[in-house]
């Protein structure tokens, strides 16, 4: 039999030991050797504070009485950790973003950095709180109690009042001492860290000692379990469908709305990569704390006399089995969940009481901006946390004493959880919904905080205590619809289920319809922005404007809360990062940002806003400075919009120079060329005459060779001529000094009139026609279309190469059109020169083939132009094509004449 | 110029298999809703045929896969880089 005395002994033992470990790891990091710290797994183990000594003792009494219902405590967590990518991925980088210090400053946060909306879910954290501190110290009494009955000595009353002020003593000094050490919140505690991850372990290696004695000690096995789990009298599976999904649901929120575990989750989460490894490992973790809870119940009732109290089976079971060491550990095991879970929820609550209430009250009876310097703020701020540990700590005792430690605090436990779990709509809302408004959110929260309180936190002081019976049965001033248990007449649901139904339908639903009704302050807008789009852009956008403040008030002030040191090494760095030697920067918008997201980092962000506010003077952000941004970005947007069509532009205008170009070029080469042919045309017919004229001059010839001489002459006198007369064509035709002659006439006939003058009767040329396609009348000046019409056959007749050399002569019309294609099935002309045919003094074949001087087209196309059609030619597989186009209207016109 | 880069239409391997991960991430919980779900269905009470340690062996069942699943995901699936502790961009 273990001695009370040697139990005292052990626990207080355990309690040094918690200490020097804490003091250890506190003097390891101040020396740099912190990392382990840091690892993935003491993030998992301090998850594991969501199991505290109701969990631990409470579980098996659950078990003992609703079955596996129990599990639902564990599997909302479970899916809320395996679906870490949804909600707890957005929660940390917001956290770490925003740099948040606790679940109320995250919506104070979200919402503008409202002051009043940090209170209301401080104080809602507060009284969903306080209750289930009361119920560890309950827990820890408790289960000293079971030892002094053990021993041979029953408990009175006021003997549990002394052991729970003593618990709470002791844990006030231990928080004090290891949770308040340093102001920055993000800062992780490292005492407290090291104490709740060993306690954490302990309580586990507890629960399965007890778990595996059960097992393999008392019934005999697994397969042996099993069967006594059959024929035990636990129902195991009750099924109220709306409890187990109500649960599963309430614990699953209440692992995100907890101050203490938002506290682990999220304020001290050094890395969000360690989220990957607690995904699996905390369920694991939860898994081992509920495997054997099933067991040691039904163990526990078959042992132990019946009515003796199923929450401390955990410890009675093994001392009933004469396993005093097992007893012991399982009691360390209790009062470890019971003491971890204590600090780190009195560290979260302290955090949220003085950031959010204690400090905007110092703040505002002190309204001169020489306030925020005149007094030392660190101390203010520390001492503001300390009392609040001891409060919160005396708030939970107070409870205890007050409420008896009776059955009616066990069940507060749940009641606990919808308390936190009012805060579930405003904090999803806020991540995931840009319309969220500051109004929505208090309305929610304020509405939830009423709802549940009617339902489930009054009547649990139980019959009469706060609300009398008359109320619970007529409903408030004889309202049957404000019946607590039946609001607006749903009285057939389970009372928990019912309070967990009103309240968060009717918070999320003020939530919505004020978010929707109202609009949001700029800075909140800009804060809300950040929040759901977390993941986009993680810097934030510029928040203060007019900087009225010198550096230095600000160093003094940032001195006053973070400690001298820091407040002038983050300065010296600013400094640095202007490129300012000494160590006062520069005012700017962005280091005043970046200062005020440090300082929220110890105070909170409301509380670092109006402090700067103070000092700077002017109000943060406006809804011109907004304005300006929007502006400034479409500015930038239509100035790049504008640059590019011009570039576009630009580049089809250098694409068409290029073109002209080259186009330039080549005509300056032919030009030269041409120069040089025409003066070799020139001067070849003048040489002959000239040397044929001295001939005839001299004299001394018959008169048959003064005949032909004559005659050479002649013909070189009419070659001369003619290329004059062409050059002059062209000029004329060029600058629109040619009148036009209008005849009507057939097509055909101008066709016939071409082949014969074209000289083509010595068959050479072989020409193909559809006559019967010719027939058509026109009204156009005949004589220079046969012109054209000669020229191309020419043409054809010079340059076609082939055997026997074929021109087809194709008439059609096409779009309003009379269309003449003269095709031969020569080798045609060259791609490259195809652009140039129809430019002045164009030759392709080499001149000593062709009599003319590269003219003959480009009359044609000047020609066509005044006849209001046009020549080109026709690129195809085999021979030169050009092809004549001839506008109708005219041809019409002259048909109405006829 | 102010086009956007426009994301690819198709991934390469080790990507495509990365966002299948992810998908993988986010379905889970889904999946352990409907597991979970089902014992809604089993018959309560004192009965006879109620469902006795079998259900004990479900529910847990349904918990030892969801953390296998998960520890398998969580193996996979590469950080962003972007996320290690060292990089808050105010200090």
């Amino acid at each position: 039999m273990t001695s009370f005395n040697a139990l005292i002994v052990v626990a207080v033992g355990y309690v040094v030991f918690l200490f020097a470990i804490a003091f250890i790891a506190e003097r390891r990091a101040a020396n740099g050797h912190a990392n382990w710290l840091k690892s993935p797994w003491i993030y998992t183990l301090s998850l594991s504070i969501y199991c505290t000594a109701w969990t631990f003792y409470g579980a098996v009494g659950y078990a003992a009485r609703s079955g596996l219902e129990f599990v639902t405590i564990y599997l909302g967590p479970t899916l809320v950790m395996v679906g870490w990518w949804w909600i707890l991925r957005r929660l940390v980088r917001i956290g770490r973003a925003q740099r948040i210090t606790s679940i109320a400053d995250l919506v104070s946060s979200r919402f503008g950095k409202s002051t009043q909306l940090g209170m209301i879910v401080t104080v809602i954290s507060v009284i969903a709180g306080t209750p289930y501190i009361a119920l560890q110290l309950q827990s820890v009494t408790l289960s000293f109690a079971v030892f002094a009955q053990n021993g041979g000595v029953n408990w009175d009353q006021p003997d549990f009042v002394v052991t729970a002020m003593w618990v709470a003593v002791g844990l006030a000094v231990f928080t004090v001492i290891f949770g308040t050490r340093n102001l920055d919140a993000n800062e992780r505690h490292h005492g407290v860290v090291i104490a709740v991850a060993v306690e954490a372990v302990v309580k586990l290696l507890a629960l399965v000692a007890v778990g595996v004695f059960v097992v393999w000690g008392v019934a005999g096995g697994p397969g042996e379990m099993l069967e006594r789990i059959d024929q035990s009298q636990i129902v195991l599976w009750n099924a109220d469908s709306s409890r187990w999904i109500s649960l599963i649901f309430l614990s699953g929120a209440a692992f995100l709305c907890l101050p203490r575990m938002f506290q682990v989750l999220v304020v001290e989460n050094a890395d969000e990569r360690h989220l990957h490894i607690a995904s699996w490992a905390f369920p694991l973790y939860l898994f081992m704390m509920s495997l054997f809870v099933v067991p040691i119940a039904v163990i526990g009732l078959d042992l132990l006399p019946a009515g003796s109290n199923p929450d401390l089976f955990v410890v009675t079971v093994p001392l009933a089995e004469g396993r005093d060491g097992l007893a012991v550990l399982s009691f360390l095991g209790g009062f470890s969940s019971a003491t971890s879970m204590v600090i780190v929820a009195t560290i979260a609550l302290a955090t949220m009481v003085s950031n959010h209430i204690v400090v905007p009250i110092w703040l505002s009876r002190q309204t001169n901006q020489q306030a925020v310097m005149s007094g030392d703020v660190r101390h203010v701020i520390l001492l503001a946390r300390r009392l609040s540990v001891a409060g919160i700590i005396a708030l939970g005792f107070l409870y205890y004493r007050i409420s008896g430690g009776g059955t009616a605090l066990a069940a507060i436990g749940l009641i606990s959880f919808t308390g936190a779990v009012q805060i579930l709509p405003a904090m999803i809302g806020g991540m995931f919904w840009r319309g969220a408004t500051g109004v929505g959110a208090a309305a929610g929260l304020i509405t939830g905080l009423v709802v549940w309180m009617w339902t489930l936190f009054l009547p649990s002081f139980g019959v009469d205590a706060v609300i009398s019976q008359a109320i619970v049965d007529d409903g408030l001033w004889g309202l049957s619809w404000l019946r607590p248990q039946a609001l607006f007449g749903v009285g057939g649901l389970d009372p928990l289920v019912h309070g967990i139904l009103w309240s968060m339908l009717l918070n999320t639903a003020m939530f919505v319809i004020c978010s929707l009704v109202t609009f949001p302050a700029p800075l909140e807008r800009l804060q809300g922005a950040q929040f759901v789009n977390v993941f986009a852009h993680s810097t934030a956008a510029p928040a203060w404007s007019g900087a009225a403040t010198g550096a230095e008030d600000l160093l003094i002030m940032s001195q006053r809360i973070m400690g001298s040191k820091e407040a002038q090494a983050l300065f010296t760095q600013e400094a640095a990062r202007q490129g300012k030697a000494g160590y006062l920067p520069e005012v700017t918008p962005d280091f005043i940002e970046r200062l005020e997201r440090v300082l929220a980092g110890s105070v909170g962000a409301a509380t670092a806003h109006a402090m700067i506010g103070q000092l700077i003077g002017g109000s943060s952000v406006s809804v011109e400075d907004l304005i300006a941004v929007a502006d400034e970005a479409a500015q930038i947007l239509e100035y790049s919009n504008e640059l590019e069509a011009k570039s576009q532009e630009q580049e089809r205008t250098a694409r068409a120079l290029r073109a002209a170009n080259d186009k330039l070029t080549a005509l300056s080469i032919q030009k030269d060329a041409f120069l040089s042919q025409i003066s070799h045309e020139l001067r070849t017919p003048m040489t002959s005459i000239r040397s044929f004229s001295d001939i005839l001059r001299d004299g001394e010839m018959s008169e048959e060779e003064q005949g032909r001489y004559a005659g050479i002459i002649h013909d070189e006198a009419v070659r001369l001529t003619r290329l004059l007369d062409d050059l002059l064509d062209l000029s004329v035709l060029e600058n629109g000094q040619v009148e036009l002659r209008e005849q009507t006439g057939h097509l055909s006939d101008l066709l016939d009139r071409a082949v014969r003058a074209a000289g083509t009767h010595d068959g050479v040329l072989d020409i193909r026609r559809d006559l019967h396609q010719e027939q058509l009348q026109l009204l156009t000046d005949l004589d220079r279309l046969t012109q054209v019409f000669i020229n191309l056959i020419v043409n054809a007749r010079k340059y076609c190469d082939a055997q026997n050399p074929i021109l087809e002569i194709k008439v059609h019309q096409h779009e309003g059109r009379y269309i003449v294609d003269f095709i031969d099935n020569g080798s045609g002309i060259a791609p490259e020169d195809q652009d140039l045919i129809f430019e002045k003094f164009s030759r392709v074949a080499d001149g000593s083939k062709a009599g003319g001087a590269g003219l003959g087209l480009a009359i044609c196309r000047e020609v066509m132009h005044r006849l209001g059609g046009e020549v080109s030619y026709l690129p195809q597989a085999t021979g030169a094509a050009f092809r004549v186009q001839l506008p109708q209207v005219t041809t019409a016109a002259a048909l109405e004449e006829t | 110029m102010s086009r956007k880069p426009k994301p690819p239409v198709f991934l390469q391997r080790d990507s495509y298999r990365q966002r299948r991960v992810r998908d993988a991430v986010k379905l889970l919980p889904f999946a352990g809703v409907v597991l979970l779900a089902i014992p809604l269905a089993w018959k309560s009470g004192t009965s006879e045929d109620q469902i006795g340690a079998n259900g004990l062996l479900y529910i847990f069942g349904v918990w030892v896969l969801l953390i296998v699943l998960s520890a398998l995901l969580s193996a996979f699936i590469r950080a962003d880089p972007s996320l290690s502790s060292q990089d808050r961009p105010e200090e």
